[in-house]
């Protein structure tokens, strides 16, 4: 029998297909909005969390941080010291500790200039653990050695993307980094991080004389042993700083952070962004609940002869109920699912589309099947709710009154 | 079952005890049928005649179990429905009344076999049945070759006899007949009064027929002509005389 009623509301649908299809709409955009934002965002979470996992959860960073007083711009950032680097690879449970600058400065080629990331490469032995921890490998040529005077590995947008010098950068080639010449020795592999990726990496000594700089360093990584306490090395780390620069706690000008935190902060992030997205296509979805609503008032009333007919012929109230109700859930449904499969396709092209214009696999959407199913069930849902008062109304009509109604 | 309704002491089928319907509209209070008595047994063939606003209509929803009496009894084959609630009143006519209207009255997006095939889902008959039943009602009412049509690609004769296979479809006892006439060229219409008058004689259905239509209620049995909401007189149809 529900088969039956099933068949007549799917009629009844197709018969005003313009008003179906206008109903759906609301449901439709918020469904889908749902499925690709979700989709991308759950897809990204996962991404990142590999990367910062690949990165270890035993690693601490360490920055300095400013304070800023008055108007913006006027805030003073102490720069870390170098010689904090071998003070904290003494702290108790610190493996070892490495310190890198990084530093915006000018890069010519092919008389273009750009700005962009300098950042140094530790030598000896903390070279490979660097280059370990962030996965750097050479696509092109090699990666850098100790001894390399004036040699430079750049990142991989400058063998694909020509608009930044006008024609790409090959290994062999000389580029000017802060007026000095340097010589490509290689190209990096896409890292997937825009940052990363058209930044250019020199030997620290190269770096310490382009800037002039000798004695600090712009962030300091610190491995932590197996089986020490990330906590207590952290807060080891901050009285030892707090010390050296000659701060008061809870003044500090400084931060120490867990990698493992910077992942909670990351996902509590990307939580609020979901959140947020939730809202929106929850609130367009309510408002397509209002839109069946109206659709179906609309039905009850141009069809009160035909209930009419159906309860002369035999349907009882709850039949009439079952029918509108159904036809209900159905619009809701059919919006909920069209919406899940543009949805899908959307998220599936934007991640295609950053994936090309990025060159990076980070970008690709992670479709769950709960929240296809969940998405599905909500809509459903919706219709169904939009559907009671309407159903009921055209449940409780006087069968000669109805049967009397003129178009 | 038979010979019992050739018999003298037919059963009754409906009867109506003194029954009153009165509607208010505002606060006056308007009568449409006062004190109206009537008994209709198996297998008869009876017209309700009357003039506009002599309650004739209200009669028809009476004892087609669309309404209840504000006052009185009636009785559907020995039950009172008079307190029914409208879901079992739903039930009941389903079962036991077939509707003819005047206005044909099919469901414009189906098709004649869905139309005719629709009151059994209410009846929770299984598909094949429906379908099997639906087929062979058309067949039987000359529209074999038409199953498939909506009613708008149908005259007007054509959307009164899938009415009446419609009205057929769970096999009831009586046929309610409600100006089957009035929307139909005089000899449509009275084709589609032989064909009630074939139903009632070899089927023995009950058939009751409201009309204000003096030459369409002589083919009947027996006319009850009402006015202002009661029976006034009754007389014999022809249909009566030609077939005694």
């Amino acid at each position: 029998m529900l088969i039956d009623y099933l068949k007549l509301a799917v009629n009844n649908l197709l018969k005003r297909r313009m008003r179906s299809w206008l109903t759906l709409i609301g449901i439709f955009i918020g469904i889908a909005a749902v499925v690709s934002l979700i989709g991308l965002g759950e897809g990204l979470r996962i991404a990142i969390s590999s990367q910062f996992n690949m990165l270890g959860t035993d690693t601490i960073t360490i920055q300095a941080s400013g304070v800023q007083y008055g108007p913006p711009g006027t805030g003073v950032v102490t720069p870390l010291k170098q010689d904090y680097v071998d003070k904290i690879a003494n702290v108790d449970g610190v493996d070892f500790a490495i310190g890198r600058l990084l530093k915006t400065s000018k890069v010519e080629f092919n008389d273009r200039a750009t700005f962009t990331v300098a950042g140094s490469m530790p030598s000896g032995q903390h070279r490979g653990d660097i280059e370990e921890r962030i996965n750097l490998k050479a696509d092109q040529g090699r990666l850098l050695r100790d001894g390399d005077k004036y040699k430079v590995l750049m990142g991989s947008k400058y063998d694909e993307d020509d608009k930044v010098f006008g024609k790409l950068v090959k290994v062999g080639d000389t580029v000017l980094i802060q007026g000095k010449a340097f010589e490509v020795v290689g190209i990096a592999k896409n890292l997937g991080n825009f940052l990363m990726d058209y930044a250019v990496i020199v030997n620290e000594d190269d770096m310490r004389d382009i800037f002039n700089d000798k004695d600090t360093t712009s962030i300091i990584m610190v491995m932590v042993k197996k089986g020490a306490d990330m906590n207590n090395v952290k807060e080891d780390i901050e009285k030892l700083l707090r010390k050296e620069r000659d701060v008061k706690e809870g003044e500090e000008d400084f931060t120490v952070e867990l990698s493992i935190n910077a992942i909670k902060t990351l996902e509590s992030t990307l939580f609020a962004v979901q959140l947020f997205v939730y809202i929106i296509a929850g609130i367009s979805i309510v408002v397509g609940g209002i839109g069946i609503m109206n659709t179906m008032y609309t039905a009850v009333v141009e069809r009160t002869k035909e209930i009419g007919i159906l309860k002369s012929i035999g349907a009882r109230n709850e039949d009439i109920f079952l029918l509108f109700f159904i036809e209900s859930g159905l619009l809701g449904f059919s919006g909920g699912l069209a919406g899940a499969i543009i949805g899908v396709i959307l998220a599936k092209t934007l991640a295609f589309i950053g994936a090309m214009q990025l060159g990076t696999d980070l970008i690709h959407a992670d479709i769950a099947w709960w929240l296809i199913t969940g998405a599905l069930s909500f809509s459903f849902l919706i219709g169904c709710v939009a559907g009671i008062t309407p159903a009921w109304r055209a449940s409780r009509l006087h069968p000669v009154d109805a049967l009397r109604y003129a178009k | 079952m038979r010979k019992m309704k050739e018999s003298k002491t037919k059963k009754t089928i409906i009867k109506l005890e003194n029954v009153w319907k009165i509607y208010t509209m505002g606060h006056v209070e308007v009568p449409a049928l006062r004190g109206l008595d009537i008994e209709i047994k198996e297998g008869e063939f009876v017209a309700l005649m009357g003039p506009s606003g002599s309650g004739k209509s209200t009669s028809m929803n009476m004892v087609g179990c669309l309404d209840i009496p504000t006052k009185g009894r009636i009785f559907l084959a020995g039950k009172n429905i008079s307190h029914m609630t409208e879901s079992e009143l739903a039930q009941i006519r389903g079962r036991k009344i077939g509707f003819i209207f005047q206005q044909f009255n099919l469901i414009p997006t189906l098709t004649a076999l869905e139309n005719v095939a629709l009151p059994m889902i209410f009846q929770n008959t299984t598909k094949e049945q429906r379908m099997e039943r639906a087929e062979e009602l058309l067949n039987l009412v000359g529209l074999g070759d038409r199953i498939n049509h909506k009613p708008s690609e149908m005259s007007g004769g054509q959307q009164q006899r899938v009415a009446i296979a419609r009205s057929l479809a769970n096999d009831p006892d009586v046929i309610l007949a409600d100006e089957p006439t009035g929307n139909l060229d005089s000899k449509t219409g009275d084709s589609v009064i032989d064909f009630l008058t074939n139903l009632h004689i070899t089927k023995g259905k009950t058939i009751i027929m409201v009309t204000h239509d003096a030459h369409v209620a002589e083919s009947a049995e027996r006319i009850e002509l009402l006015k202002d909401g009661r029976i006034v007189s009754t007389k014999k149809g022809k249909h009566h005389k030609k077939h005694e």
